[in-house]
């Protein structure tokens, strides 16, 4: 089985409480992320306008390639990355659909993402290789918490290619 | 607008005029034969496997040129054949495969099929490899007596019926009857309720073809089955499709609440997707006590458990009541009978052979491989040199979408690992596909099409009205 084992630990109750707790706060961040979404990576093209703005993150691809980039403020990390010519798709075009943009958050900056909503988590369900640390490229817009972050693609899926492989039965 | 926005703007515009100049078939022909040193690639199949691979070698081989065949005029197989009209946003997919098919060292060659039009071994003498995604079209059955019985239909060709694949407008599902039976629980399982279950109005303004929503306007169907062999902790349906049902405006989920008995005390030791999924089970069998008596006159969604399909009778199916033993369904002696004025069979799909030079494996309905590269006929580890298969032809019907593009990337760059290692011939000068008498539809044609449907849907508030009859098709590309 490929999805790991996520128990309740105690980073995930503690998660939990957080986003109960900071709910009415997330209603209002979503509503931003809805109209960022709207976009079709336009806005990534865009330079900061201040180095106020400037959020440096990482993409480590699925060979672990590290790549700097400069993004900004408001930054959907999904567009970004295309602008920076890394490998994350996005099928859907952000529009929470697929889960090809799967990628893994450095640990120590996962809580200072907006949670993930519902229908992000069901997404992340079905993504090969799901992690504690798993969220969806197009649901995070950079700020400045996120300075120095780091993004991890999955591993490419080779083990499905393996002749003999036989769908499970329903 | 600030600069930089113009300045991608006219990029783009810039792109478009320079792919457009060179979307004119003649030049494009043209332009892609007097590349004559580099690799030729064709791919079988213009569904999702097959454009991500080709994005992929795209990318990584400059001096490749890949040609992709395609049986029907039109491309993009699931995408546009399989995936519910009601899922619009799965389909912006098609943006990404439209901007590999502008790349003016990819040809599409719409109407071609394989094993008729052209064979195997023509299309290898014509190309350094050859990568073989045409999917699985074909479905595997209950082997049940009674199963070719009219009221006994496939979901894959119910599926294919409201999307529009061509031939299959002839199948006229009866929805006459109150009660649908679906046997299976996988998520073309749940697309199927949801589309029987839905209020017509919802999927009026989808690209579900004009005949569908005539006849599921008229649809009389009150109560749909989900009957699956094993237990809640093994449903198929993911939590996605359930949370949709669940939503579905006047249909009420009714669930069996014995079959759910000792489930609440597994969740702890349950990976992430089957905990939250079973959650979501059980929060709502725990609220149907307050919901059955408000909405009894609605049409039902019904997911039954723990039983396997027995036998087929004109007006119900009789199921074995079953057992779990590690994880396994073992029918008991025990019977139950469900109503079923229709039945829908849902159990998986499975590939055909479309050559006979196809090294395949008809108990499993796939090509036997390894790795994405084809095995010769009888042997374990010898391959056939350039010949590969990714996809659902290669795995078997299973997975998202990611899967199927991790999969075909995956392909793709064993070919150029391959090609690097000399491991098939790539000196050789190859002429690629011709065209010769033969009526097909290239990509322009192809645009004509589209742009063609989405007018007629325009008018009718939908994104597209799909052209069902390949001949019509044919007319409109121009050939």
């Amino acid at each position: 089985m490929f999805c790991l084992l996520l128990h309740h630990t105690r980073n995930f109750r503690q998660l939990l409480i957080k986003q109960v707790s900071k709910s009415h706060v997330y209603a209002v961040s979503n509503a931003l992320h809805t109209t960022r979404l709207l976009r079709h990576g336009e806005y990534e093209w865009k330079d900061p306008k201040s180095p106020d703005e400037i959020v440096n993150i990482t993409y480590v691809d699925k060979d672990g390639k590290r790549t700097k980039v400069q993004g900004k403020v408001g930054d959907n990390v999904l567009y970004l990355a295309h602008r920076h010519g890394i490998e994350m798709e996005g099928a859907c075009e952000a529009s929470l659909a697929c889960t090809t943009c799967h990628v893994y958050v450095q640990n120590n900056y996962l809580e200072n993402l907006s949670e993930a909503d519902e229908k992000e988590d069901d997404l992340l369900d079905m993504a090969p290789f799901l992690r504690e640390n798993s969220r969806l490229g197009c649901q995070i817009v950079l700020d400045k918490s996120m300075e120095g972050m780091e993004l991890e693609l999955p591993k490419a899926t080779r083990n499905f290619y393996v002749d003999g492989h036989k769908p499970k039965p329903h | 607008m600030s600069f930089a926005k113009n300045l991608v703007y006219s990029r783009l515009k810039l792109l478009n005029k320079y792919s457009r100049s060179v979307n004119t078939s003649a030049i494009r022909l043209q332009n892609v034969q007097q590349v004559t040193t580099g690799k030729r690639i064709c791919i079988v199949g213009a569904g999702p496997a097959g454009f991500y691979a080709a994005q992929y070698l795209l990318k990584q081989l400059s001096d490749c040129t890949v040609d992709i065949v395609e049986k029907l005029p039109v491309p993009f197989g699931l995408v546009r054949f399989g995936v519910a009209p009601d899922h619009p946003e799965v389909k912006n997919v098609i943006n990404t495969f439209t901007k590999t098919a502008e790349n003016p060292r990819l040809r599409f060659f719409g109407n071609v099929s394989l094993g008729q039009d052209i064979s195997l071994q023509e299309l290898r003498q014509r190309y350094h490899a050859v990568l073989l995604t045409y999917g699985a079209d074909q479905d595997r059955e209950l082997q049940l007596q009674n199963e070719q019985e009219q009221h006994v239909i496939s979901a894959r060709k119910f599926v294919a019926w409201y999307n529009g694949l061509p031939g299959a407008e002839q199948l006229q599902p009866d929805l006459s009857g109150r009660d649908v039976t679906i046997v299976g629980q996988g998520n073309v399982a749940v697309d199927v309720a949801r589309v029987l279950l839905s209020p017509i109005d919802k999927l009026k303004i989808t690209d579900t073809t004009e005949y569908a929503l005539e006849a599921l306007a008229r649809s009389q169907v009150q109560r749909v089955h989900l009957v699956g062999r094993r237990g809640p902790l093994q449903a198929a349906f993911t939590i996605k499709e359930l949370r949709e049902m669940l939503k579905l405006p006047n249909v009420t989920t009714n669930w069996r609440s014995s079959d759910f008995t000792g489930i609440a005390e597994q969740l702890e030791q349950l990976q992430r997707p089957r905990r939250r999924l079973t959650e979501l089970m059980l929060k709502s069998l725990s609220e149907q006590s307050t919901r059955s008596s408000t909405a009894a006159a609605g049409r039902q969604f019904l997911p039954v458990f723990l039983r396997a399909p027995k036998a087929i009778s004109a007006k119900e199916m009789e199921f074995a009541v079953t057992q779990l033993r590690e994880g396994v369904a073992v029918a008991t002696d025990a019977t139950e009978c469900l109503p079923a004025d229709l039945i829908l069979r849902s159990i998986g799909y499975k590939s055909s052979c479309a050559d006979a030079g196809i090294n395949f494996d008809p108990q499993r309905g796939h090509v036997r491989h390894e790795q994405g590269r084809v095995l010769k006929d009888g042997e374990e580890k010898s391959v056939e040199p350039g010949l590969y298969v990714a996809g659902w032809l290669a795995s078997g019907p299973t997975g998202v979408i990611l899967t199927t593009m991790n999969g075909a990337f995956a392909v793709a760059k064993t070919i150029c690992d391959d090609i690097t290692a000399k491991a098939f011939d790539t000196a050789s000068t190859k002429p690629g596909f011709e065209v010769g008498s033969q009526r097909i539809v290239s990509w322009d044609g192809w645009l004509r099409i589209d742009q063609q449907e989405c007018e007629a849907g325009k008018s009718k508030g939908k994104p597209r009205e799909k052209i069902v009859d390949i001949e019509h098709m044919l007319t409109i590309a121009g050939v």
